[in-house]
């Protein structure tokens, strides 16, 4: 027997090595809120909305169950009152940027998050990285990145390559918890057809 | 910038990716900016992702995607520069080379950027152009220092 036996909700579980503590919920039919993740792509951690607690020989720390490899005697609590505050409060941030995506309203009526609780600065973009990532781990294309840095961070399409591939393409669409993707993906086509036609006439 | 010149600090680098942000910094202290051709050829000769150098190139404050003048002026704004007069020597350097911080003149001679400490403050007020520290400036002497840069 090599498998980790591990609790979590109170329920026993045996998993294998290298698995994580979401995936090892999900086998046992356990939900655990996620935004940033995707099986097909490496684990990301940046919504961090999968908080869990964790204990360990007494100690319990929180950790995010998409990143967090499973381990013997682990003991999880996907719900309780902290990780509850925790997710809404991570909500109520997300809402400030993304205050009309179906996927965070709902999340928020679970968690009782207040959509207006911060001062909106909608930028639509939550950061999740699917669109980046799945461009650049399945279809090898790299053709959306993020640009600059902290509040200023933003996913910026390459017009050259963008013109090239997404029209037949746009598998990330889908993917987006918001609707920034697409509005970004809209203006770099408008912005590449009139350079196109620029470069032309000009 | 040629791809001959950017070629050849690729190659000193072994044209390894692991070095895309030491070939990113040469060519900018060569070249002032980092113009959209040169990090195509980056992109492709180091089998880079464009999306990767680009968020690179973003992140890092050391790199200029617009074209930059050929002298930086860097002016502190630390506290220690600010209580000492600061603001007047920024005054001053916007009033004679006519651009405001984060911008360049039309004929790429000064770039002027704030910072927020160059860490001598007992120099304070400081101005720094092209790595060169001018301590305890005055308003008044601001054009002599700016006139011996052409
Ligand atoms: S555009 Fe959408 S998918 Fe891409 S990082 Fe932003 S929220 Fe995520
Ligand atoms: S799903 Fe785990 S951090 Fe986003």
């Amino acid at each position: 027997m090599s498998g980790i036996i591990l609790e979590i909700d109170g329920r026993k579980f045996e998993a294998s090595e290298g698995m994580t503590i979401l995936q090892a919920a999900q086998k046992l039919g356990i939900a655990i809120p996620t935004l940033c993740h995707h099986e097909k792509l490496e684990p990301y951690g940046a919504c961090r909305i999968c908080t869990v607690e964790a204990e360990i020989r007494g100690w319990t720390k929180l950790v995010a169950a998409c990143l967090y490899p499973v381990e013997p005697n682990l003991i999880v609590r996907t719900r309780s009152e902290k990780i509850d505050r925790i997710r809404k409060t991570i909500l109520e941030l997300l809402l400030a940027h993304a205050p009309d995506s179906t996927q965070l309203k709902e999340l928020a009526k679970e968690y009782g998050a207040d959509r207006d609780r911060f001062e909106k600065e909608a930028s639509f973009c939550i950061h999740c990285g699917l669109c980046v990532r799945y461009c650049a781990e399945i279809k090898k294309k790299n053709a959306v990145g993020f640009v600059d840095r902290g509040t200023r961070r933003e996913i910026s399409f390459i017009p050259e390559i963008a013109s090239k591939e997404c029209w037949n393409c746009k598998e990330c669409f889908p993917l987006c918890p918001t609707s920034a993707l697409q509005a970004a993906y809209v203006l770099t086509e408008a912005l590449a057809s009139s350079l196109h036609s620029f470069v032309h006439e000009g | 910038m040629d791809n001959e010149k950017i070629d050849k600090i690729i190659d000193k680098h072994h044209c390894e990716a692991s070095s895309l942000i030491q070939v990113l910094l040469e060519i900018q202290s060569e070249n002032h900016w980092l113009p959209k051709e040169a990090l195509e050829r980056v992109s492709e000769r180091l089998e880079v992702p464009l999306t990767r150098i680009q968020h690179i190139a973003t992140f890092y404050k050391a790199f200029s995607l617009v074209p930059k003048g050929r002298h930086e002026i860097h002016i502190c704004m630390g506290t220690a520069c600010h209580v000492r007069g600061a603001t007047r020597i920024l005054d001053t350097v916007q009033d004679l080379t006519g651009i405001k911080p984060g911008e360049t003149d039309s004929n790429l001679k000064f770039s002027l950027q704030t910072v927020n400490c160059l860490g001598c403050c007992a120099l304070g007020p400081v101005m720094e152009v092209d790595g060169k520290h001018h301590g305890k400036i005055a308003p008044a002497n601001v054009a002599d220092v700016l006139k011996k840069y052409d």
